[in-house]
């Protein structure tokens, strides 16, 4: 069974913002790029896909510049057989442009899986998996947190609000992956050299109008200053007062 | 043209993020045009007429058996087909575990762009304007939509709920929508968990957070016995957690939940730059820590600088006496 695993460039949960001078977007200065923490979670699980069935193939599927070839090396450093980078200079406007790009990339290759991260920890967006999966008109289930296969069906769960609910699933499909469904692995020495004989193949895509316009990009606004309201147990009936009379929580 | 909003329903019944978006969608249509109305996908009609009072005008009962449960597929299916219905210029989804699963398929069914998550929405001028964090709050963008319509899903206890107008009811009409349930789709099997009784951290009013500082996972008694006191949600650091002290559903921050509630209460918690992000839009903060030069000082509102093995224990008695 080919599979394919979707993956994201984002700036590192260590970054700290900086808005550039056109007040719209983040300034790339000293920013360190990473694959998407959740998409490690995808990618983990198309490889023990791949292993449990001792067959089929990986592909790895970026979109971006040509920086994207970092991560897509790295994905295929842990294991995937190859990739496509789908190259556009233009950062994408919105997740539904990006969906459209990887739906006409991803429908010739007739793959019984597709994997995503459940969002992108630069935009949260959470919506490229789904959308996807409806411009393909296949079945999906957002934020799995656990994945088993039984031939043709996979059974899957999600977590939702105080629970979990467990989910039937005909393959072909498409799953957002949630932590905690599997221990994502590091890229053995072997991997790394492997990886530099993969192929990954360009193609060049236009991802059109946009279909979500940014106005702005700001930072919060900073916290009123606090206050140190006392050391040890000692501070307790004073931090109680506090919360009662000039918060109003209690 | 009108306001629609997805009524989110758990067993039949309207869960509270639903009251949020009815409460916005009200105020909107005051100044994008009315009225607002309401699709609840379910498989029984479940007093649907009393949405009125939370500010519904009409509501379109997509009624299917599979929909018993959330199914993701056949709901984007009903609310696409509501939204073009009624020539809808936004529609209003709660950004819950359902909401976000849905509000994509729906978007990307009408062929829009959509804000999830938003914490703001603005129709002054004459436009819808969407404000959502992005980097778990690092940051804030500002967005507009130049299709229609604009799909947004919103965050729980950003939006308020609108005051109650006592005795008004809906109009409740049958809606009539094209949906293959035969075509291969993910179906809900089960739900499990729900009987704990348990607030999602993304919904809860406070929230007590434990970290590194508690040594060992058996410590999280402490938080527990306090989050207990408070009526409180747990929540947990990316440490403990990537430790396996708690589990993922608990986790604070960029790699976690975002949380906004308004008390949260973090001990034993030093604030990385990630954890921060998810929990700075707490109404207030409280900090519990030994180290005074903690990064949590500088966005707590009330700090104690101590030994939490003496301090949270004291908190927790103190809290019970106010019972």
């Amino acid at each position: 069974m080919l599979q394919v695993v979707c993956v994201k460039q984002v700036p590192d949960s260590d970054t700290r913002v900086k808005v550039a001078a056109d007040g719209r977007t983040l300034d790339p200065n000293g920013v360190t790029l990473v694959l998407n923490p959740y998409d490690e979670f995808a990618v983990e699980q198309s490889l023990r896909v791949k292993e449990a069935l001792a067959a089929g193939e990986v592909v790895a599927v970026s979109l971006g510049n040509a920086g994207v070839q970092t991560t897509l090396r790295n994905v295929l450093a842990l294991g995937a057989d190859r990739a496509i980078h789908l190259k556009s200079d233009t950062p994408a406007p919105d997740a539904l442009a990006v969906a459209k790009a990887l739906a006409e990339a991803i429908k010739g290759l007739d793959a019984g899986l597709v994997w995503l991260g459940k969002s992108a920890i630069d935009d949260d967006g959470a919506q490229v998996g789904p959308m996807l999966a409806t411009l393909l008109g296949r079945p999906c289930v957002t934020n799995v947190c656990k994945f088993e296969l039984a031939g043709n069906v996979a059974k899957v769960e999600r977590e939702i609000e105080g629970g979990r609910e467990q989910l039937e699933v005909p393959l072909p499909a498409v799953f957002t992956t949630d932590k905690g469904l599997n221990e994502p692995r590091f890229a053995s020495l072997k991997g790394i050299m492997a990886a530099k004989k993969k192929s990954i193949e360009e193609r060049p895509v236009d991802l059109g109008a946009p279909n979500v316009e940014r106005l702005a990009l700001e930072l919060p606004p900073p916290r009123a200053a606090g206050r140190i309201v006392g050391e040890g147990a000692g501070a307790v009936a004073e931090l109680v007062r506090a919360l009662r009379e000039e918060a109003k929580v209690l | 043209m009108s306001i629609l909003v997805y009524a989110e329903l758990r067993d039949g019944a309207v869960r509270p993020v639903t009251r949020e978006a009815l409460g916005e969608a009200k105020r909107l249509a005051a100044t994008l045009g009315g009225p607002v109305t309401v699709v609840a996908c379910a498989a029984a009609d479940a007093s649907f007429a009393a949405l009125g009072e939370a500010g519904a005008d009409k509501v379109l009962f997509a009624q299917h058996a599979a929909f018993a449960r959330y199914d993701s597929a056949g709901h984007a299916a009903a609310v696409a087909a509501a939204a073009k219905a009624v020539g809808a210029k936004a529609v209003l989804i709660p950004a819950s575990a359902a909401g976000k699963d849905l509000a994509p398929r729906v978007a990307a069914l009408l062929g829009v762009g959509m804000a999830g998550d938003c914490t703001a929405l603005d129709a002054s001028g004459g436009k819808l304007v969407a404000t959502r964090p992005v980097m778990a709050g690092k940051a804030y963008e500002k967005l507009a939509f130049p299709l229609s319509p604009a799909v947004v899903t919103l965050r729980p206890k950003n939006f308020a709920a609108a005051a109650p107008e006592a005795g008004k009811a809906a109009a409740v009409e049958a809606f009539a929508f094209t949906w293959d349930a035969a075509a291969p789709r993910a179906v809900v099997t089960g739900v499990s968990g729900e009987s704990g009784g348990k607030v999602d951290l993304t919904e809860a009013e406070i929230i007590v957070s434990g970290g590194r500082g508690l040594k060992a996972p058996e410590h999280f008694a402490l938080i527990e016995n306090l989050a207990a006191a408070l009526g409180a949600t747990v929540g947990a650091s990316r440490a403990v957690v990537d430790a396996g002290w708690r589990p993922h559903g608990e986790q604070v921050g960029q790699t976690g939940k975002t949380v906004s509630p308004k008390l949260y209460v973090a001990v034993g918690i030093s604030g990385a730059i990630q954890h921060l992000a998810g929990m700075s839009s707490s109404r207030c903060i409280v900090a519990i820590n030994k180290d005074p030069e903690a990064p949590i000082f500088k966005v707590a509102d009330y700090g104690v600088v101590g030994d939490l093995f003496e301090v949270v224990p004291a908190l927790t008695d103190a809290i019970q006496k106010l019972h």
